[in-house]
């Protein structure tokens, strides 16, 4: 909060002290607060009701619960965890979101630094073309893809071990194609791409040029330039790419269902469908469900988060 | 730069260029390909999909006109909200000791995938003012209108979700029932969905852009004598701009895909289609790929406006740097 401003001798009201306060800084405050309780109430209805018995779901609203705070369940995350396959299907959500999040970011910024800072015919149009695919909608890729990776499926599979202590296999299924993590990694890179270079292109392009001739009049080359350069400057964009496209994958729905047939396979959100058409409208379940699914995105946000709060950008180009 | 052989741009570029090509371009090509064959895409019908998708007889297909209209209405406000709420929270969040909590509060919706969220939406919008939060809230708002001796629409509660009345009937009879095109209801509903959800991105992005806003150049306007908005209007919006330009362009792109919120909310009832719902509805609930491939290529038409808008952009970039 900010110190309360003394403007005069006389000892001003108390009133008008705040006013003061509230007309520097408070709207800052009262405004931001004012988005940020706006902003939670339907993730709280959801954690309150996930919380509830289904029967007062169904009767009386989430506020009743602040009448009688203590009449709380947590039977409905009983249940959801021991829907069959609920942990290995987190497992599998970690071992395709993982990869399928770090390739497009690396492939993607090759290709962003390639268009803001060398020179080639073709350029602009090339560009223009991976803007263009932004909009292609995804559901109309996947029967050309599905097709592809049918005829590419190996007989040969990928390695899984088992977890010693938590139980669940990580690992498995075809090297590559359908019913396979790798196909899946490589669909979601190239689905991811569009963006990812939209975003880097933008902010390589907006680093100083300066910066480029008198590292590469020192001799460093691209690579150099690259690693030791751009890719330390980025941060903040780095991490907000990391979030949305881990968001992204591990929401994903449409690609796992098209691509993984095998139930061993089936990443969370396909097992809470799965959960929606066994158990109808049952609210509990899915509140429950829902939440179970939202912690690791939320985990990898708050680890992110300071690289957007300190500002390393501003940092180093000062220096 | 200078001193590159030619082929080192490329390869580069080669990784990117390869997976584009397998798993966007190609798709799309044969899309464009499938727009003029029939149903099953076996013979060649010439441009009769897009006749048609203009023409649009059929009374159990949503009318492609109002999909259309509903994507502009999408297209500008979802943008123009996601984008100026964001760029506030942005903006303050980075000059209170909270601003951790503060962003991570805007972002907590981007981590619920859809299912989850058509979940919690359609409990928000609940018909039953006894569970539904919204209109428990316009109800009560009604009620305490009605003490003070006003009579409002508002006592009532609303079917957010299914009315495609005209937004001013939720408080008043004055006025018409209903207004032309998209602006109904239940799509202000929709996309309020949609700011809520996707603020967070917004958010994040041009936060990432301020963080490299030099600390300098901002003391050195306050030592001046420059006032807080004055900074704001003439210091960090100008220097925001390239960032901005980039959000919004993905995020009317994102409009034009809008897809799995109205396909869980509403399933495209009671006029809130949009083209992509009734190009997967086409496509692969009716099964024809002809009519379906021509409404993607519609989708695609949409983009080359912004394409050209933005290519312009980066020359001019190339220009001043």
């Amino acid at each position: 909060m900010a110190s309360l401003p003394k403007t005069s001798d006389r000892p001003p009201t108390v009133l008008v002290t705040w006013l003061k306060w509230l007309g520097s800084r408070g709207m800052v405050h009262v405004a931001l607060i004012s988005l940020m309780i706006l902003w939670s109430i339907p993730t709280l209805v959801m954690l309150i009701s996930s919380f509830r018995d289904p029967s007062d779901i169904a009767s009386s609203g989430w506020w009743n619960v602040f009448a009688n705070p203590f009449d709380f369940t947590i039977e409905n995350y009983r249940n959801v965890l021991d829907a069959r396959g609920m942990w290995q299907s987190f497992l599998n959500s970690l071992v395709i979101t993982i990869p399928a999040t770090l390739l497009p970011i690396l492939v993607a910024s090759f290709a962003a630094y390639a268009f803001a800072w060398m020179r080639f015919p073709g350029r602009n149009a090339l560009f223009l073309l991976v803007v263009a695919l932004l909009v292609v909608p995804l559901q109309m890729t996947l029967i050309p893809v599905l097709r592809l990776y049918v005829d590419l499926t190996p007989g040969a599979e990928l390695p899984s071990f088992d977890l010693p202590v938590l139980g669940g296999t990580i690992g498995g299924g075809k090297l590559f194609g359908v019913n396979s993590f790798v196909g899946l990694w490589v669909a979601h890179t190239a689905y991811g791409l569009p963006f990812a270079v939209f975003l880097l292109r933008n902010f390589f392009g907006a680093l100083p040029r300066d910066l480029f001739e008198s590292a590469y009049l020192d001799g460093a080359s691209d690579l150099t330039i690259f690693f030791r350069i751009v890719l330390p400057l980025s941060g903040p964009v780095i991490a907000a790419l990391v979030i949305f496209q881990f968001l992204w994958v591990w929401q994903d729905l449409l690609v796992a269902l098209v691509l993984l047939g095998d139930p061993d396979l089936s990443p969370m959100m396909l097992t809470i469908t799965n959960l929606v058409g066994s158990h109808g409208t049952q609210y509990q379940l899915l509140t429950a469900a829902s939440f179970i699914s939202m912690i690791v995105p939320l985990g990898i946000f708050f680890a992110l988060q300071r690289y957007f709060v300190q500002g390393i950008l501003a940092g180093s180009v000062k220096g | 730069m200078i001193g590159r052989r030619w082929w080192v741009p490329w390869l580069w570029l080669a990784p990117t260029l390869v997976l584009l090509g397998v798993f966007l371009v190609y798709p799309s090509i044969d899309t464009i390909r499938r727009s003029f064959l029939d149903t099953g895409s076996d013979s060649w019908v010439g441009l009769d999909n897009y006749q048609f998708i203009v023409e649009n007889p059929q009374p159990l297909v949503a009318d492609t006109h109002s999909a259309l209209m509903n994507n502009v209405l999408w297209m500008t406000m979802f943008t123009l909200f996601t984008v100026a709420i964001g760029l506030g929270i942005a903006v303050l969040a980075g000059r209170v000791r909270y601003e951790a909590v503060a962003k991570a509060t805007i972002f907590i919706p981007m981590a619920i995938s859809f299912v989850a969220l058509s979940v919690i939406w359609r409990f928000m919008y609940e018909f039953n003012s006894d569970i539904g939060t919204v209109n428990a809230v316009t109800t009560g708002a009604g009620g305490l209108l009605r003490d003070i001796g006003m009579d409002s629409n508002l006592s009532e509660p609303t079917a957010w979700l299914q009315n495609d009345g005209s937004p001013q009937t939720v408080f008043t009879d004055a006025g018409p029932d209903d207004l032309p095109g998209p602006f109904q209801i239940n799509n202000m509903a929709l996309i309020t969905v949609g700011i809520w959800n996707w603020t967070g991105f917004t958010m994040i992005i041009l936060s990432a852009g301020l963080k490299s806003i030099s600390t300098e150049v901002l003391e050195a306007a306050r030592v001046d004598g420059a006032n807080e908005w004055q900074i704001f209007r003439r210091i960090t919006v100008p220097i925001l701009s390239p960032t901005i330009v980039v959000v919004s362009t993905t995020l009317i792109i994102q409009t034009l895909k809008t897809f799995d919120l109205v396909w869980v909310m509403t399933g495209g009832r009671f006029d809130t289609d949009v083209v992509a719902t009734l190009f997967f509805r086409q496509a692969f609930v009716i099964g024809d790929f002809g009519v379906g491939a021509a409404l993607a290529v519609v989708l695609m038409l949409f983009v080359v406006p912004i394409m050209v808008l933005t290519i312009r952009r980066f020359q001019f970039q190339e220009e001043i740097r």
